[in-house]
């Protein structure tokens, strides 16, 4: 390998300050003395204080919580199950339709979503709440599930699982023990990605909450419609560090099974040769 | 039976909830405002039977379309979309090709972490993101701040609630998706080839326009498209960052139908958009196909 140039070195520190420092300056004006957010006035963790106190937040924050525990769980089944139809099923009726219904929601602008699901709740006379953000995010996050688990399908080893029916297993059984052990990981992101999509939903679930069902992304967007807010600030670094933990224990994980598979798959690799 | 279960079940679900919305939009967008509850009418009536549907059919008309070529606000805010979102992909490709360029070139044993840098702002809040430029671009704002300070500026630039805060917003938020699919390309060229242009007397930078760029383009059009197909029904970034002036249509949408609630206008505008969208929709999949293809 050449030795990166000067070019490549700028082109990196560069873009990587671009896509950083924004949130750097976030994290630390949230310890912001002063309430002028732009203005430094020494180090104080009272934003944090008065964030906590502050009740419509906590709900808020409770009721996205939620809504994205259950639609990342039914949209990782409903995801799953529409990768496995995709890739195993071959031909059946409605494929196009079906695998085309599955790729519009990832390309679909959010308002247009948003506005098509509202108009479905309220002809069917659903009140809109906590379920219909469920079913909302459910719908778009199946996709993006789907797809994901469908990529790491399309590279499965087929005969694993003859050979587990083959030794007997049935069909659900094949699944349980063979394919879904080894899509674990895809399925696991998918969840992930579930989740995170469905947390950070402002346009979907502005039109498919109700008022007892405001989100976390709701009540910060009409906050910071009127600018910039210290408390804000202070709830976006609380989110930020979320993030970076779990990416960073999701990275670690994922390197420790990579490295125990390639450990296994070089064991059953000695013992055919034996 | 069980088979048809699998998928039986996830494609009733999109039916449901996501063909059946659209077929009703379409057919708001025919309607007629009203001050009623559902604002629009006719409404369906299935209890006259076949006379019911027949008249309901009968009050449907393309009336909404032709407002929203009457109304100069409607086709400038189409116009205005597709100009934002056409500068904002050029710019998110001129910021995103070194990155993906200068990665690709990394050592070997970086390139799982560069990696893993450029992706890990997709998994913060989107919202938080476009927010963090709200501070930074503002008259007092660190940017500003820093400037003055420099002493290149003299008085404070405005840039908040400009175009140019539009897209500096959908440069930072939408750059993973351009940098990723070129990096991709990048990442599987064959250094040989480059090697044999330059004993073949290219210069590095002609070797690079000449074969490396060539090579990549298949990134390069993905990850534009990735950009501005959603770009185009944007509305955070221009309803955070953008102005009064900053027109997009997803704002528009959004203004139409919370604050004019005038839902058959906002279910054409919806529909219109969504026309646009299809040509480059059909675009991007014939260039993901004809890349699958090249690859197999």
């Amino acid at each position: 390998m050449r030795r990166m140039s000067g070019f490549n070195m700028i082109a990196l520190t560069l873009g990587f300050a671009f896509l950083y420092i924004p949130m750097v300056i976030l994290v630390i004006y949230s310890f912001n003395e002063s309430k002028l957010v732009t203005v430094w006035a020494g180090f104080s963790t009272k934003w944090y204080g008065s964030l906590a106190q502050n009740q419509q937040f906590l709900d808020a924050a409770w009721v996205t919580l939620r809504v994205a525990f259950f639609s990342s769980t039914i949209a990782t089944v409903l995801g799953t199950m529409a990768a496995y139809a995709l890739i195993r099923s071959g031909r059946f009726l409605g494929r196009t339709l079906f695998s085309g219904m599955i790729y519009a929601p990832l390309v679909m602008p959010d308002v247009i979503t948003g506005l098509a699901l509202l108009l479905l709740f309220i002809s069917i006379g659903l009140d809109r709440g906590i379920l219909t953000l469920v079913l909302a995010h459910t719908t778009f996050a199946m996709c993006y599930v789907s797809v994901v688990v469908s990529s790491r399908l399309m590279t499965f080893d087929l005969s694993l699982e003859e050979a587990a029916r083959d030794l007997g297993c049935t069909a659900a059984e094949a699944f349980r023990l063979v394919t879904l052990p080894i899509i674990a990981p895809a399925v696991i992101s998918g969840w992930l990605l579930a989740f995170t999509l469905s947390l950070d939903d402002l346009v979907i679930a502005s039109f498919t909450s109700g008022p007892s069902s405001t989100t976390l992304p709701i009540k910060i967007f009409s906050s910071v419609r009127l600018g910039v807010s210290p408390e804000i600030n202070a709830l976006s670094t609380i989110m930020i560090g979320i993030v970076a933990v779990g990416v960073l224990a999701a990275s670690l994980v994922s390197k420790r099974s990579l490295v125990k598979r390639q450990a296994d798959e070089a064991a059953a690799v000695r013992a055919e040769a034996a | 039976m069980r088979r048809a279960i699998v998928y039986l079940i996830p494609f009733t679900w999109l039916l449901v909830l996501f063909l059946v919305p659209f077929l009703i939009v379409f057919k708001i967008s025919l309607s007629d405002v009203a001050l009623a509850r559902p604002p629009y009418t006719p409404q369906l009536d299935l209890s006259q039977g076949l006379s019911g549907i027949l008249d309901f059919v009968r009050e449907l008309d393309f009336e909404n379309f032709i407002f929203l070529t009457t109304d100069s606000l409607y086709w400038k805010a189409y116009l205005s979309s597709l100009k934002i979102a056409a500068v904002s992909t050029f710019l998110t490709l001129l910021v995103g090709y070194p990155m993906a360029y200068a990665m690709a070139r990394a050592r070997e044993d970086w390139r799982p972490t560069l990696l893993m840098l450029i992706i890990l702002p997709f998994w913060t809040s989107f919202l938080i993101r476009v927010y963090s430029w709200m501070g930074i671009l503002g008259t007092e704002g660190y940017l500003n701040q820093l400037l003055l300070w420099l002493g290149i500026v003299s008085t404070p630039l405005q840039i908040l609630n400009t175009n140019w805060a539009v897209y500096i917003g959908i440069v930072y938020t939408y750059l993973p998706f351009m940098i990723l699919p070129i990096y991709s390309q990048l990442d599987r060229l064959d250094g040989a080839l480059l090697e044999a242009a330059e004993d073949l007397g290219c210069s590095r930078a002609s070797a690079f326009w000449l074969v490396t760029f060539p090579l990549s383009r298949p990134g390069v059009i993905a990850g534009c498209f990735l950009v501005f197909i959603p770009t185009l029904g944007e509305f955070v970034i221009p309803s955070l960052l953008g102005g009064s002036s900053t027109l997009m249509i997803g704002k528009v949408l959004w203004e139409e139908f919370f604050s004019n609630r005038d839902w058959p206008v906002a279910s054409a505008v919806a529909v219109v958009l969504l026309i646009i969208l299809i040509i480059p929709i059909i675009l991007f999949q014939k260039n993901q196909q004809k890349q699958a293809e090249a690859e197999a």
